[in-house]
């Protein structure tokens, strides 16, 4: 067992000296990170739409919300509260099984992918040893829902909006894959928690994007694509395409679709820490300073204080990469769809190829610095 | 029987339950779409059941490919295909359903007896589980190195030979002398009525016959 906060042993432990049986105090625990974890997804989703609106309104000289709640940060609730009030509208001719599955194919992958999320040593649901490779399997699900909501909408911007997405989507996730690949080529493991303690000990000098800084450009640019953030939100071009594949739909069904793709954005930009930026390590190791000061690494308040630095550094990382997503979106300007495939299949995945080798041969090369 | 036993007997019935029900769909419904999308649904309970043999990493894989690729690519080709055809009734229709049936019948029992009377040898060593990723990899390296590196070489072939497909671009040095005339491309669809989009004096004119040149006095005219 390694050193740490076991929050699920101590709670079993408690629950088992009040009289319960071992399974039944196993049973209770299951759902609790579950639950957790799905607040927080939707909390960082919250604050996500938040920062849009005010980051957007610093990029045009405006304020943006202001009066609902303190500095608008009830604005996103309003906005769920609208969506949720608003007539679930189905189409006279549209199919209505598809018509409603297709929402919620698209978002079940992206809350799944959060089974893998490491705040910490020990802060996630389950280490999985395929860990990123689950991440990348669910992802492909993704386009299957995004064709049947175009399908079923039974509109022709509609369904050209579907192909478009799943074309993206699909195009965008072999570059992706191959930057992951070179990550897990390093560390010579698929487990989050092994890619972060394989960056730990160094600090912000053992973080992955100075090994690999073509790797984290091309999964930032292909993670966008995937989440369709401008500039790559052509599935839903509102000039060509009138929203494109959600055209049709109304009420939750369209804030499932609007929920999915925050969901996913908060996701990449915690995948890119977790792959790219130390994970929940902070800048400098917390364990020398701790040896300066000749504390053991097994104190409890010693732990308390590096799992709250955990998360905190993992949610810092994260929201500064939003940030960056944020201010992409009000700056640049969208891409045509040929140009959005010309340079998935013919820039990036060839440059995915190249940087894929190159981590192979360094790794051969210099085996002490490239995990050999 | 623990929680364990128990939750792996219960999802076992439901995948197996899903995995039926999802494949008869695929054969029965008349509506192709339908059809693709539950094939979807049958390969997701198959890598449901590869969980619960202990095999994450087939299960993710069998996701990735069957469900990410495969389906997707029957989908696409479903619906990029722009073709209506109307089927004339036919006499005796019933006998094709009826030989496809039959042969479909024969080969179930051909395989089911194949599956009782074959002596199954099962091996006793534990299953791998989370090492499986190691194992495999050991395996492809030791005694399936050469349909491994058979099979990369080819998918890289072709990624490269699809990546120089896409790149190649068609510069003529003199277009005067190779291509005497433009072809014009149409996009392949039905025909379908013109719709008349101008005004209503713009109908008129091309009613009679006489394609009147539209002037800018003519828009302007209410």
């Amino acid at each position: 067992m390694n050193p740490g906060i076991d929050l699920q042993g101590s709670f079993i432990q408690a629950l088992v000296q009040l009289g319960l049986p071992t399974d039944i105090a196993r049973l209770v625990w299951l759902p609790l990170p579950m639950v957790v974890m799905l607040i927080g997804a939707t909390v960082g989703v919250l604050a996500c739409v938040w920062l849009e609106r005010k980051i957007s309104a610093a990029a045009q000289q405006r304020i943006g919300p202001e009066f609902i709640g303190p500095m608008g940060a009830l604005a996103p609730l309003a906005d769920g509260l609208k969506l949720v009030l608003k007539e679930d509208i189905v189409p006279l001719k549209a199919d209505p099984w598809l018509f409603t599955l297709g929402p919620a194919i698209v978002v079940i992958p992206v809350f799944l992918s959060y089974l893998i999320v490491p705040f910490g040593q020990n802060l996630l649901i389950t280490d999985l040893s395929i860990g990123v490779f689950l991440w990348i399997a669910l992802a492909s699900i993704t386009p299957i829902g995004l064709l049947m909501a175009g399908y079923a909408s039974n509109n022709k911007y509609s369904l050209i909006g579907g192909l478009r997405a799943a074309a993206q989507s699909i195009s965008y996730e072999i570059p992706l894959a191959l930057s992951v690949l070179a990550i897990v080529m390093m560390s010579n493991s698929l487990s989050t928690i092994d890619i972060v303690n394989q960056q730990a000990g160094y600090g912000i000098l053992g973080w992955n994007i100075w090994r690999q800084p073509v790797g984290f450009l091309i999964f930032w640019i292909a993670a966008l694509a995937e989440c369709e953030r401008l500039p790559f939100d052509l599935p839903e071009a509102e000039e060509e395409l009138v929203a494109g594949y959600q055209t049709e739909y109304t009420g939750m069904k369209f804030g499932l679709f609007y929920l999915g793709s925050y969901v996913n954005l908060v996701l990449s930009a915690l995948f890119v820490a977790v792959l790219y930026l130390g994970g929940w390590e902070s800048p400098i190791p917390l364990s020398l300073i701790s040896n300066w000061f000749g504390i053991s690494e097994t104190t409890p308040w010693l732990q308390i204080i590096t799992a709250t630095l955990g998360i905190t550094m993992t949610l810092l990382k994260a929201y500064f990469l939003i940030f960056l997503a944020i201010l992409l979106r009000w700056t640049v300007p969208r891409v045509r769809i040929d140009q959005l495939l010309d340079l998935g299949w013919k820039f990036l995945l060839p440059v995915g190829l190249v940087n894929l080798l190159l981590t192979a041969a360094l790794k051969l090369t210099f085996p002490f610095a490239f995990g050999g | 029987m623990n929680l364990a036993e128990g939750v792996q007997i219960v999802s076992f019935g439901l995948l197996g339950l899903m995995m039926i029900g999802a494949a008869l769909g695929v054969v029965l419904l008349s509506n192709i779409v339908y059809s693709a999308f539950l094939l979807g649904g049958v390969f997701i309970s198959i890598a449901g059941l590869y969980i619960l043999l202990n095999a994450g990493f087939v299960a993710a894989a069998q996701v990735l490919i069957y469900v990410g690729a495969v389906n997707v690519l029957i989908l696409f080709a479903i619906m990029l295909v722009n073709k209506r055809e109307d089927f004339k009734p036919m006499p005796n229709a019933w006998v094709r359903q009826a030989l496809t049936g039959l042969v479909c019948v024969s080969l179930f029992a051909l395989l089911s007896t194949m599956v009782l009377s074959t002596p199954w040898s099962l091996s006793n060593a534990p299953s791998a589980g989370d090492d499986a990723i190691v194992v495999i990899g050991k395996h492809f390296f030791s005694d399936f190195l050469l349909p491994f590196e058979l099979a990369s070489i080819l998918l890289l072939m072709a990624l490269v030979g699809a990546i120089i497909l896409a790149r190649r671009e068609f510069l003529p040095d003199d277009t005067s002398t190779l291509q005497p005339q433009r072809q014009v491309f149409t996009l392949q669809e039905r025909p379908r009525e013109a719709v008349p989009a101008l005004s209503g004096g713009r109908i008129k004119s091309s009613q009679s016959g006489a394609e009147a040149p539209v002037t800018p006095s003519d828009r302007l005219d209410p």
